[in-house]
């Protein structure tokens, strides 16, 4: 508002033109004030587009149109060509994509310029060539007329009354009895979703005594193996690739195992639980279960790609930064009379995210 | 035979004896002498002189982070027992000598050539013993099994350099490198020696034929040739750069389109 900006006088004669709006012009090209701000302006007049009055722009456009949809029969003819002449395996340079398949390419480029183009000729055709004058279609009443509600009324009473549903009591209301029962039929069968998780979630298949083996030899690991400063992945002897539980026991048992200065280690169960300076932790992130590995071997911490949770190995893998709610889990380990590294149980607690019922 | 007799008490008799008989022991030391014997006399002395040369450059350029005999000081670790390997390395990549101290020292020209880095290996090589520079069997990827190392590189090098080797974030300012055109020989020494905040992949955890299938994978699919059947592979980053762009220009082009469509067209002079 100009009066909010210190020239009150200059603006009293002056309609206020946030007040109305304005309807249309006057006779001298003035604003008019609507007498109803919010009356309907009804359709703006019709006008030509050259299309309309100049029939050799309409024979333009119709040319346009019509190449439109040339282009595209010939980019389909050349999606059937480039099917049958390129080979599967041909690669080919093609600045910036880099090296792709010629066959993928010219696929997709055909086909994109063949579809692109058959919308492209409609649009241009109902731009330019079909009918743009506005209709105008009022919507009807929601409501239906007095004679057709009398009549649906008078209907259902009399089926009402000739169903005897009021009167017969028994049979209305074992009716709604058996409609009551009926879907819990459908909820049992829920309980096939699967068998009850139990304490599943709470235990992995290390044991005592099985040994870690080294998920890229697949041999098992001695204590000389693994020196300071570098990564090991482990995973229990006898888990099988093949084998049907595979991806549900390796989800949970994964290791990672690093070996620290003895020195370093500050926390006393960790040291504890370590062999020679060699501590098992569980890869799977606390927070929502992603593998954790990032290993930075100067710092000791190991952080989570996910949402960046970091974990200090030298502190009994203690949360230092991000969501993760708990400590990793670590495994106990020792070194077996064949010399090969071996669990010296379970992991105290349940590995991965925390839920509800965790008891840890 | 008189005359030779004749001339027995010639002044230069003694001489000519004598002359035969060097050259009659040299010709039997040359005959019977173990030939490996003789030749390894001036390779000794080129390693030796490799140490001497390569301990000159050290005094130059390294001494004053890492302590004139290596021992390493507040400004660098100590080399003893870092081995050849990783000398070749951090030189080759031209990461030492560093810029100036930070979270990382990055990736920059080299300004040794490859003589003087075997120099300066050969030096702190003979500090403590450590891993040797490799040997182009061991890193060179043909023949090698792809497929194996990709699955190798997933499981241990994927986390931090990203499945296809594009790199990824740390913490605290540190990050994986993106392995793009690195030498064959450089992402070996890396795996054997650990530079920096990397963890090293010791022969006994992933043996050199694994190494060999870890190089071979990069190569394959983290160079200028490597080959994407698919299309445009946007960086190789992953779901996060794929949504990003069809929603940045797959639904600006529709915007576009749908803009298009109800614009208004061309409208002849009001008659």
């Amino acid at each position: 508002m100009s009066s909010q900006n210190g020239s009150n006088g200059s603006h009293e004669n002056v309609s206020e033109p946030d007040e109305n709006l304005p309807t249309g012009l006057g006779e001298n090209g003035d604003v008019v004030r609507a007498d109803d701000p919010f009356a309907d302006p009804g359709l703006p007049p019709h006008e030509h587009r050259i299309q309309d009055v100049d029939e050799r722009a309409a024979k333009r456009s119709e040319r346009t149109v019509a190449l439109l949809f040339t282009v595209s029969m010939l980019a389909t003819v050349g999606f059937i060509a480039s099917y049958v002449i390129f080979p599967i395996g041909k690669i080919v340079y093609v600045w910036p994509i880099g090296h792709v398949s010629a066959l993928n390419l010219a696929l997709g480029c055909t086909l994109g310029v063949a579809l692109f183009c058959i919308g492209a000729g409609a649009v241009h055709w109902a731009r330019t060539l079909m009918s743009d004058h506005e209709l105008v279609d009022e919507r009807h009443a929601i409501e239906a007329t007095p004679e057709t509600r009398e009549k649906v009324m008078a209907d259902f009473r009399q089926g009402a009354k000739e169903s005897a549903l009021g009167r017969r009591k028994l049979i209305r209301n074992s009716m709604f009895g058996a409609l009551t029962l009926v879907p819990l039929s459908g909820v049992v069968l829920l309980r096939d979703l699967g068998p009850l998780p139990k304490t599943k979630l709470e235990h992995t298949i290390w044991r005592k005594g099985k040994v870690l083996v080294n998920t890229n030899t697949q041999q098992p690991l001695r204590p000389e193996d693994i020196s300071v400063g570098s990564l090991t992945f482990a995973q229990p002897e006898g888990l099988e690739e093949k084998s049907d539980n595979f991806q549900q026991e390796i989800a949970k048992a994964a290791l990672m195992l690093v070996r620290l200065n003895p020195s370093d280690i500050k926390d006393k169960k960790e040291l504890d639980w370590s062999h020679e300076g060699i501590v098992a932790y569980s890869k799977i992130c606390t927070h929502v279960g992603c593998p954790v590995s990032l290993y930075e071997q100067q710092t000791h911490h190991v952080l989570c790609p996910c949402h960046q949770s970091t974990f200090d190995l030298s502190d009994g893998a203690r949360v230092i930064f991000g969501p993760a709610g708990h400590p990793l889990p670590q495994l106990n380990i020792s070194v077996n009379k064949d010399g090969f590294l071996e669990a010296q149980g379970d992991f105290a607690e349940p590995v991965g995210p925390a839920y509800w019922e965790r008891s840890a | 035979m008189k005359k030779l007799s004749a001339r027995r008490r010639h002044p230069l008799a003694a001489l000519v004896v004598l002359l035969f008989a060097l050259a009659a022991t040299g010709g039997l030391y040359a005959a019977f002498a173990p030939a490996g014997e003789a030749k390894a006399d001036p390779e000794k002395s080129s390693q030796s002189l490799a140490i001497e040369e390569g301990k000159k450059l050290y005094a130059v350029g390294c001494s004053s982070c890492h302590g004139a005999g290596g021992q390493g000081s507040s400004d660098g670790p100590s080399l003893v027992g870092v081995g050849a390997a990783a000398v070749d390395f951090q030189v080759g990549t031209g990461r030492m000598p560093a810029q100036q101290p930070g979270a990382q020292v990055p990736k920059k020209k080299k300004i040794y050539s490859q003589d003087q880095i075997n120099q300066l290996a050969a030096y702190v090589a003979s500090l403590g013993s450590g891993p040797a520079q490799p040997a182009k069997h061991q890193y060179d990827p043909s023949g090698a099994d792809v497929a194996k190392g990709g699955q190798l590189f997933r499981t241990n090098c994927a986390q931090c350099h990203n499945f296809t080797g594009e790199g990824g974030a740390l913490t605290h300012g540190k990050s994986a490198p993106n392995l793009d055109n690195v030498e064959p020989k450089h992402i070996y020494e890396a795996m054997q020696t650990g530079p920096q905040n990397m963890p090293h992949f010791p022969d006994t955890v992933l043996s050199v034929k694994d190494k060999k299938d870890i190089v071979a994978y990069v190569h394959t699919v983290n160079s200028d040739k490597s080959e994407t059947p698919g299309g445009f592979k946007l960086g190789g980053l992953g779901p996060v750069v794929e949504g990003l762009f069809a929603w940045i220009f797959g639904l600006g082009a529709l915007i576009a389109v749908a803009v298009w469509v109800a614009a208004r067209t061309a409208k002849a002079k009001k008659s």
